[in-house]
């Protein structure tokens, strides 16, 4: 679609850590548009994280080590712009958010960023509700952040990265130390911020099964280098290539494609990627009751 | 015949300053069984484990372990008949390498020395870590650092394995590895009780499940039980595994006998059903 306005560009992006052997991540090219959602899987070690910290210019700009190519976000040249300037595009959010948390209260959590940009103080309390009612947590801004489940603690994160308005939203493995109430949450307000607001989010994510449904786009990471980047249809579809490197698909994928590889069934491509699509697909096939 | 091996006759656990944990908990674990606890976090399944190798004690109510009341057993007494491997093996692991890392346990229970390097020789067998063995453990990877970490309690020979988020960390390939030795220590003889958030593991190889909620004991059955109820699932917000959603809502219109709790079953039902019902 020519009408899409990319966000984030990176032409032969290569980038080796201090003190390491091989390089993180190698001739790494990708454009991501504005308002896309994009899914990153890969094994631990595969550049997931190197990759997303590129994106607000922590790597190289605020970690040893060498790197070729160049990152552009909204037109900025991450080697030439200040993390500063980047981070008021960009928000991340880690698998840890306790790490992030060193406030009494979760509004000043939230405050904290603001005023190191800088931000006038009454713009501030216009912006802290309404950060905290984008994630749903109303009414705790006089609560400790560290008395709060892991769900909530990660939206707190995710609300300390909204209060800086950043148009794209980059979340490392948010749902890792949560339980399931507390992923579906996470979930829900990454694909809020998406749809309503047209927000770009990236997200590396362990759950196939909730990418495959939520995600536009999904980006496999093997060894540095970028070896599968297409729709959650294209990328689930290559079964082979993904078990190969040590990745689940969604199960619904993996019946389509068993049954379809045992000739049992000559299920039309592309393979299923939600339950949805399975079930259309089987309930025509199958004999009805009674 | 059964053999009970825990027993937990109305449990409860109330933390200092009145937490609630627990509230009268009923449950018989028999020998050989493989048991999937579930629920959200602070639901009480982890208070419930941490009962079986006495981290924690009864406020009200007993907990028996091979028939004998654990309230005034020491830890290190039931180390030897529950083995709990925790979900994070940066907890558990400390030696220099890996092979010292397994023969640390049965030493410190005082297992004479050439039994030790037997035990050792075992583990690193059945788990594989023949390459591992001179290594640190926190020079090899995340996945196979938990593969260490859960044989370091396999050679203390424990009756029972407590495995909190086996999976959690894993790649596709070490989670088919847990399964496999999950499978395998069962075939060996021993109990497992597995506390998971991971479905389509407890679907994998759970053949009971226990299911928490607000520090109670709401279920107890199969898993196939479980997942087909909704109810249950939506009051206690789980997920069914992908497949087991799937073949749920096939089978209400659709001949299929029941709901499926892995892919592989579903293909084998699909080709019987598709293969018996004479083509076109």
């Amino acid at each position: 679609m020519s009408d899409r306005k990319p966000i984030i560009e990176i032409i032969g992006l290569t980038y080796q850590y201090a003190d390491t052997e091989r390089p993180a991540l190698k001739d790494i090219n990708l454009v991501i548009y504005e308002g896309e959602y994009v899914a990153l899987l890969g094994l631990n070690g595969a550049g997931k994280t190197t990759l997303e910290l590129s994106l607000n210019g922590v790597v190289p700009n605020m970690i040893m080590g060498e790197m070729e190519g160049t990152v552009k976000i909204d037109g900025m040249d991450t080697d030439i712009y200040p993390t500063r300037e980047l981070a008021k595009v960009i928000g991340m959010v880690f698998d840890n958010p306790e790490f992030q948390m060193s406030q009494m209260h979760v509004s000043e959590e939230i405050a904290m960023g603001l005023e190191n940009l800088g931000v006038p103080t009454e713009e501030m309390h216009r912006i802290i509700p309404e950060v905290l009612q984008t994630v749903g947590l109303s009414g705790l801004e006089e609560r400790s952040p560290f008395a709060l489940s892991g769900g909530q603690m990660q939206r707190l994160a995710i609300a300390s990265a909204l209060a800086m308005q950043p148009r794209i939203l980059v979340m490392d493995e948010p749902t890792s130390n949560v339980d399931p109430i507390g992923k579906e949450e996470i979930f829900a307000v990454a694909a809020k911020l998406n749809k309503e607001r047209n927000m770009t989010v990236i997200m590396a994510e362990h759950e196939v099964e909730v990418m495959a449904a939520y995600a536009d786009r999904i980006i496999v990471l093997d060894k540095g280098s970028i070896i599968l980047n297409g729709s959650p249809h294209e990328v689930f579809g290559q079964v082979e290539i993904l078990e190969k490197i040590g990745l689940r698909v969604p199960q619904v994928t993996d019946l389509a494609y068993k049954l379809k590889s045992q000739k049992i069934l000559d299920w039309p491509l592309p393979l299923p990627v939600t339950i949805e699509e399975a079930e259309d697909f089987l309930s025509k096939k199958l004999p009805t009751k009674g | 015949m059964p053999e009970p091996i825990i027993v937990c006759q109305d449990l409860w656990h109330i933390y200092q300053g009145g937490v609630i944990a627990l509230r009268e908990a009923n449950l018989t674990i028999n020998r050989g069984e493989i048991i999937g606890i579930i629920g959200q976090n602070g639901s009480g399944k982890t208070t419930l484990v941490k009962h079986f190798n006495g981290l924690l004690k009864p406020t009200r109510g007993v907990v028996l372990v091979k028939g004998q009341n654990t309230a005034p057993m020491r830890i290190q007494t039931l180390a030897a008949s529950v083995g709990y491997v925790f979900q994070n093996p940066n907890h558990q692991l400390f030696a220099k390498t890996v092979q010292e890392e397994l023969e640390f346990g049965p030493r410190n229970i005082g297992v004479p020395e050439e039994e030790v390097a037997e035990r050792r020789e075992k583990a690193i067998e059945f788990f594989n870590l023949q390459e591992l063995r001179l290594l640190h453990p926190y020079r090899i990877s995340f996945p196979l650092r938990k593969l260490v970490g859960m044989a370091s309690i396999y050679t203390m020979r424990p009756d029972v394995f407590v495995l909190d988020e086996p999976t959690t960390g894993q790649d596709n390939i070490t989670t088919h590895i847990v399964y496999q030795l999950i499978k395998r220590l069962r075939e060996e003889g021993s109990t497992i009780v597995c506390v998971a958030h991971d479905m389509i593991l407890l679907a994998e190889v759970a053949e009971r499940m226990i299911v928490l909620r607000d520090s109670h004991i709401i279920a107890d059955t199969t898993p196939r039980e479980v997942f087909s109820n909704r109810e249950l699932m939506q009051s206690t917000h789980l997920t069914p595994p992908q497949i087991a959603q799937l073949t749920l809502r096939l089978k209400e219109h659709h001949k299929m006998d029941q709901l499926f709790l892995n892919v592989d079953d579903t293909v084998k039902d699909l080709d019987s059903q598709l293969h018996s019902n004479s083509p076109k």
